[in-house]
C-alpha cells in the first residue's frame, strides 16, 4: 500500500478501502525490514499511533523524520554520539504543522552526523545501505529518509540540505528531492548545520506528493526570523504540466563530455542520457540553451561551500558541551568536561570540519578565507540570478552518475568531475528553490537530475519538474532490491 | 619625574527593560527562583533560533540618537565565539562590525562645569547566564542569560576618577530619561570595565593601558582609576614602568585593590561574523526620524534651561532635573504659566516631602500642575493663607476633591481691609490697659493683638495684613 501516492492513499482512505491504522501497522513493519537490511534509522516509533483521516491530504498517512529535527518526546540525536540520549521537549514547526494536518510520523532516520557529510556513512548507528543495491551508499546526509522513501516505508520524509543533502541521495536512490526557497519552511526546530546554507525539505516519489507535503509545511514562523509568508503560493495547484514558452539553460562546463578527457562509460552514458532528458522537455515547447560560466567560478564552488559551512558549523555546534543535554562528562572541572564531551562525540571527519572552521574564521585569516568565500558566493549568486532574468531553470544533471560503491576509492575519482559532483551547493548559496527528480538508471541504478530557479519562483520550477516527471516512467519507483 | 596624566576609557554595560529577552519570548525580570524565565533558547537547545525584540533595537537606536552617534544603514547582528559555563551557545550575539552608533559626542558637567564626552560606539547584545560559585560547586542561573544589555564604549577621554564617575551617573540619567531602563546599580543593571593609563604630561602618546572588568558601583569605578593611578604612578617612579603590562584586572572590593587576571597577550580570538540567523534590517531614515521624535530633552539641557531662563538656582534645578517625572511635573506647572520659582518651591518642599513620606510618586499624585496652579492662584488672590495652602495641598490629595472645593466663604481669608480695619478698632478699644503696656515698651505684647484678631475670626484674618493694620493703629 505504502508505495501509493498520496493523493491515491488519501483516496482509498477517504473511501474506506483501507485504514490508517493499517497504514501505520504496514509503516512500522516495513520499518523494521528495512531497518535490518539497510540500517536507516535511529528510532522506529512503534507506539505511533493512527489519526483521523480528514479532508487534509496527509492525514492517516505515516511519514519519516530525519533525526536532525527536534521532536517532542522521541529521541533526537542528529545521528550523533553527543546527543545519543537527547529528548527533546519541543517539535520542530515544520514537522509539527504535518502532525496538525494529521500525518503519523513512524521512524527518525539516520543522516551523516548532524548533516555534515555526503555519503550516508557517518551516522552513530552506522552507514546507511543503498537500497537499489547495498553495497553502494546512498549519499547524505539525508540517507536514512532517502533509503525509506525509495523502499516504500512511506511516501514521504523530512530531509534537510545544506550541500546537496537532499537532492543527491535522491538522486542515487531514483526518488524526488526537492528544497523549497530559504525561508518557506522554517528551521526551527531544525539542528543546524550552517545556518546561511541550511533548508528543510523532502524526499518523495513524485513532484506532485513532494509540492502537497511543502503546501502544508510551509509558512511564516514567529520563531523563525528568515521564513517570510507564502500564502499566496500553492504549489500543487501550480502543476499544470504546460511549460511552453519556458526557457532553461545548462552549463556548457559542467555538461559538455569533451570536458572530461578521462571519462568512463557511466559518465558518458549519464550525460548522455541528460541530453535526452532535455529533448522530453523541448517536446512539450520549452527552449534550452546551453550558458558558458567562467570555469574558474565554477571551480571555486566546493572550497566556497567548505569555507562557509564549516565556519558556521563550528559555532553552531558550541552548544553541545553535554552540559545542558546530551551524555554528561564526568570529569570534575567545566572544560575539562565540555572538552571529554566534544572529544568522544564528535567523529573524526566533523573534528575535521571544525578545524577548518576556525581555522578560516580566525583574526588573522578571516580575511582571505572567510570574508572571500562570502564574496564569492555573491558573485556566484549574482550571476545566478542574473541568467534567471532570462531564464526559469537552470537544468543539470546530478552527480557524476549513479550512486557509488562504499569501497569506491576517492582518490580514483577524477577531480575534473568535481564541479559535477558540488553544483548542487550553488542551490544553497542563493537559497534557490532546486528538485531533483530520476531521468534513469544506468547498470540497473537510478541517476537524476537538477531543476534549479529563482527565489520565490517555487512554482514554476516544481512544474517544470512535474511536466518533465510525467514524460518519464520513474514516478513513484521503489528501488528493486527493497521489493525482493 | 614629570607629572603624570591619566587617561580612562570606560566600556558600560546597561541591561535594558523589555517584557521580554532580546532573542527570546522568556519574560526578562529579575527573579529569585534561578531558571524560573527562560526559553529553549536560553539554553541553546538544538534547533532554537533568535527573534529580535523589536523594542529593544528601537530603545537602542534612542539612545544612540540621543548621544550623537552616527547609525549604520542596517541593523546587523554579529556573533562572538567563546567557549564558557554562562553561555550556552557558544558565543554570545551581539554587534561588531556595525554597531548601532558610533562616533557620539555628549556634554556632561563636572564640578560646575561642561567637559566633553566621546563615545567610540554603542551596540546592543545579550547578557550572560549567572553564575553563583560554592565550595566544589558552581550553579548556573539562566534567568538572565539573554537578557538586553546595551553596551557603550567611550573614547579614552577621561583624566579622573571625577570624570569618569560623572559621566556614568550621566549616562545612567540619561537612560532613564529615555525610560530605556532602570539604571539600577544595586541591581547590577550597570557594569563597567574600567581602562587606565598614565603618561607624561607633555607626551603625544597613551602609556600602557590595563583594564579592570566588570566593576559593578560608582564607588568601585572611582577606587578602581585611583588605585591604578597610584599603582602605575608608582611603578613609574621606581623606574619599574615596564612592569605595567597590557592586562586585564578585577576590583576587590574588601582590599580597595586591582588584581591580575590575565595578560592581554593571551586575549582570545572571538572568531566574530555576521549571525545568519537574523536578516539584516534596513533602518530607514523615516523610522530614524520617528525613533528621535519620541527622545525627551535630557536632564542636563533642562537644568541649563532651569538656571538661565526660569531664574533657579543650581541646586534647585538639580533636584527638579533629578528625575524625569518631577522634571516633567515642573515644566508642566511651566506650561500653565506658573511662576516658576514660586512652583520649584513648592515641588522640592511640599510635593517631594510629601512623595517621600508617603512612598508614592509623582505621576499617582491627585495633586496635577493644574490642581496646583489653582492653589497658588488662590495664595496669590490671598484668599487663603500659606497655612491654610499647606492644609489644601494634604486634603486635595487625601480626599481626591478640588482645591475650590476648601476654599467656601465660611474659610475664606479675610483680607478686607476695612472689614479687618473695623474689626481691629474695636478689639482696640476694648484692650486700653494692653495698649498702654504696648507703648511703654512691652513690644512683644504685639503677639496679644493678633492673637486678638485671630480668635474673633477663627484664624481666617490674612495675617499679613492684620499685622499691618496694627502697626499702623498701634503707632
Amino acid at each position: 500500500m505504502l508505495e501509493k501516492s498520496i493523493t491515491e492513499l488519501h483516496d482509498l482512505l477517504k473511501t474506506g478501502k483501507i485504514t490508517s491504522e493499517e497504514l501505520v501497522r504496514e509503516s512500522l513493519k516495513k520499518s523494521h525490514e528495512i531497518e535490518e537490511k539497510y540500517n536507516a534509522f535511529v528510532t522506529i516509533c512503534d507506539d505511533a499511533k493512527d489519526t483521523k483521516v480528514t479532508d487534509s491530504l496527509v492525514s492517516g498517512i505515516p511519514f519519516g523524520v530525519k533525526d536532525n529535527y527536534s521532536t517532542k518526546d522521541v529521541l533526537s540525536t542528529g545521528s550523533s554520539n553527543t546527543l545519543k540520549n537527547y529528548i527533546p521537549f519541543y517539535t520542530a514547526t515544520v514537522v509539527q504543522k504535518l502532525f496538525d494536518a494529521g500525518a503519523i510520523m513512524t521512524n527518525k532516520t539516520a543522516l551523516d552526523e548532524f548533516g555534515m557529510g555526503g555519503t550516508g556513512t557517518t551516522c552513530h548507528t552506522g552507514p546507511v545501505l543503498n537500497p537499489w543495491d547495498p553495497t553502494r551508499m546512498c549519499a547524505g546526509s539525508s540517507a536514512g529518509s532517502a533509503c525509506a522513501v525509495a523502499s516504500g516505508v512511506y511516501p514521504f520524509a523530512l530531509g534537510s540540505d545544506t550541500g546537496d543533502s537532499i537532492r543527491k541521495p535522491a538522486a542515487f536512490c531514483g526518488i524526488v528531492g526537492y528544497k523549497p526557497t530559504y525561508g518557506m519552511l522554517s528551521r526551527y526546530g531544525l539542528f543546524p548545520f550552517a545556518s546561511s546554507l541550511d533548508h528543510c525539505g523532502v524526499l518523495t516519489r513524485s513532484v506532485e506528493d513532494a509540492a502537497i507535503v511543502c503546501d502544508i509545511m510551509k509558512g511564516i514562523d514567529k520563531h523563525d526570523m528568515t521564513s517570510w509568508d507564502s500564502s499566496k503560493m500553492h504549489l500543487k495547484d501550480a502543476l499544470t504540466g504546460n511549460i511552453k514558452g519556458k526557457k532553461l539553460f545548462y552549463i556548457k562546463e559542467i555538461c559538455d563530455i569533451n570536458n572530461y578527457p578521462n571519462a568512463d562509460e557511466t559518465l558518458k552514458e549519464h550525460l548522455k542520457n541528460f541530453e535526452e532528458t532535455l529533448k522530453l522537455l523541448k517536446e512539450e515547447g520549452a527552449t534550452i540553451e546551453e550558458v558558458s560560466i567562467d570555469q574558474r567560478l565554477l571551480n571555486a564552488i566546493a572550497s566556497v561551500y567548505v569555507v562557509i559551512s564549516c565556519a558556521e558549523a563550528t559555532s553552531n555546534m558550541s552548544n553541545l558541551t553535554g552540559i545542558i543535554f546530551g551524555p554528561r562528562s564526568d570529569k570534575q572541572n567545566v572544560f575539562e568536561m565540555m572538552k571529554d564531551h566534544r572529544t568522544l562525540g564528535f567523529s573524526p571527519l566533523i573534528k575535521r570540519r571544525f578545524v577548518i572552521g576556525s581555522y578560516v574564521l580566525q583574526k588573522e585569516n578571516q580575511e582571505r578565507y572567510f570574508k572571500n568565500a562570502a564574496r564569492v558566493r555573491r558573485l556566484i549568486v549574482d550571476q545566478m540570478k542574473e541568467l534567471f532574468k532570462t531564464y526559469d531553470c537552470l537544468i543539470l544533471p546530478v552527480s557524476s552518475g549513479p550512486a557509488k560503491k562504499f569501497d569506491e576509492d576517492k582518490d580514483v575519482i577524477d577531480a575534473s568531475t568535481n564541479v559535477l559532483e558540488e553544483h548542487l551547493q550553488i542551490g544553497n548559496f542563493g537559497g534557490f528553490p532546486s528538485i531533483t527528480i530520476p531521468n534513469g538508471l544506468i547498470n540497473g541504478l537510478p541517476v537524476g537530475i537538477n531543476m534549479t530557479g529563482n527565489c520565490y519562483d517555487d512554482e514554476n520550477i516544481l512544474n517544470i519538474a512535474y511536466t518533465l516527471e510525467s514524460k518519464m516512467s520513474y514516478k513513484g519507483q521503489i528501488a528493486k532490491e527493497a521489493i525482493k | 619625574m614629570k607629572k603624570q596624566i591619566a587617561t580612562i576609557g570606560l566600556e558600560m554595560h546597561c541591561e535594558f527593560k523589555s517584557n521580554s529577552k532580546v532573542f527570546s519570548a522568556a519574560k526578562n525580570a529579575y527573579s529569585e527562583i534561578p531558571n524560573s524565565n527562560i526559553a529553549p533558547l536560553d539554553m541553546a537547545f538544538p534547533g532554537t533560533l533568535p527573534v529580535v525584540n523589536k523594542k529593544c533595537v528601537k530603545d537602542a537606536l534612542k539612545v544612540s540618537i540621543a548621544l550623537n552617534c552616527t547609525q549604520p544603514e542596517y541593523m546587523v547582528f554579529d556573533r562572538k565565539n567563546y567557549y564558557y559555563p554562562d553561555l550556552p551557545k557558544g558565543y554570545q550575539i551581539t554587534q561588531m562590525a556595525y554597531p548601532i552608533g558610533i562616533n557620539g559626542k555628549i556634554y556632561i558637567e563636572v564640578n560646575g562645569k561642561l567637559i566633553p564626552a566621546y563615545i567610540h560606539d554603542v551596540h546592543l547584545e545579550e547578557d550572560s547566564a549567572s553564575l553563583d560559585h560554592f565550595f566544589d560547586t558552581s550553579n548556573i542561573d539562566y534567568n538572565r542569560c539573554g537578557v538586553p544589555l546595551f553596551e557603550l564604549v567611550t573614547e579614552p577621554c577621561f583624566h579622573s576618577a571625577e570624570e569618569a564617575t560623572a559621566f556614568i551617573e550621566h549616562m545612567i540619567r540619561v537612560y532613564r530619561y529615555l525610560g530605556v531602563s532602570d539604571a539600577d546599580t544595586k541591581r547590577g543593571q550597570i557594569r563597567c570595565d574600567v581602562n587606565v593609563s598614565i603618561a607624561d604630561e607633555d607626551s603625544k602618546e597613551l602609556g600602557t593601558k590595563v583594564e579592570t572588568k566588570n566593576v559593578n558601583s560608582l564607588g568601585g569605578v572611582a577606587g578602581v582609576i585611583n588605585y591604578e593611578i597610584a599603582r602605575q604612578t608608582k611603578l613609574k617612579e621606581e623606574g619599574r614602568y615596564d612592569e605595567v603590562e597590557q592586562e586585564t584586572r578585577r576590583w576587590d572590593e574588601e582590599t580597595g585593590t586591582t588584581i591580575r587576571m590575565r595578560s592581554k597577550v593571551d586575549a582570545i580570538d572571538y572568531k566574530y561574523f555576521v549571525e545568519p540567523n537574523i536578516p539584516k534590517y534596513k533602518m530607514s531614515d523615516e523610522w530614524k526620524k520617528k525613533v528621535a521624535s519620541t527622545i525627551p530633552r535630557l536632564h542636563l539641557e533642562r537644568k541649563i534651561d532651569y538656571i538661565n531662563n526660569h531664574g533657579l538656582s543650581n541646586y534647585d534645578a538639580e533636584i527638579l532635573v533629578k528625575e524625569k517625572a518631577i522634571s516633567d511635573y515642573f515644566e508642566e506647572c511651566l506650561a500653565l504659566q506658573m511662576d516658576a520659582k514660586a512652583a520649584a518651591n513648592w515641588i522640592i518642599t511640599q510635593i517631594l516631602g510629601y512623595i517621600n513620606k508617603n512612598n508614592t510618586n509623582i505621576n499617582d499624585l491627585y495633586l496635577t500642575p493644574k490642581r496646583l496652579k489653582d492653589l497658588i492662584d488662590e495664595l496669590d488672590k490671598k484668599t487663603i493663607s500659606s497655612k491654610q495652602a499647606k492644609e489644601i495641598f494634604e486634603k486635595v490629595i487625601e480626599e481626591k476633591k478640588e482645591v475650590s472645593d476648601f476654599i467656601s466663604k465660611e474659610n475664606a481669608q479675610i483680607s478686607d481691609k476695612d472689614e479687618l480695619t473695623k474689626m481691629i478698632e474695636e478689639i482696640l478699644a476694648n484692650n486700653q490697659s494692653q495698649i498702654a503696656e504696648y507703648k511703654n515698651g512691652r513690644t512683644n505684647i504685639f503677639d496679644y493683638f493678633v492673637g486678638q484678631v485671630m480668635k474673633q475670626t477663627r484664624g481666617k484674618a490674612n495675617p499679613v495684613l492684620t499685622k499691618e493694620i496694627l502697626t499702623e493703629k498701634l503707632k
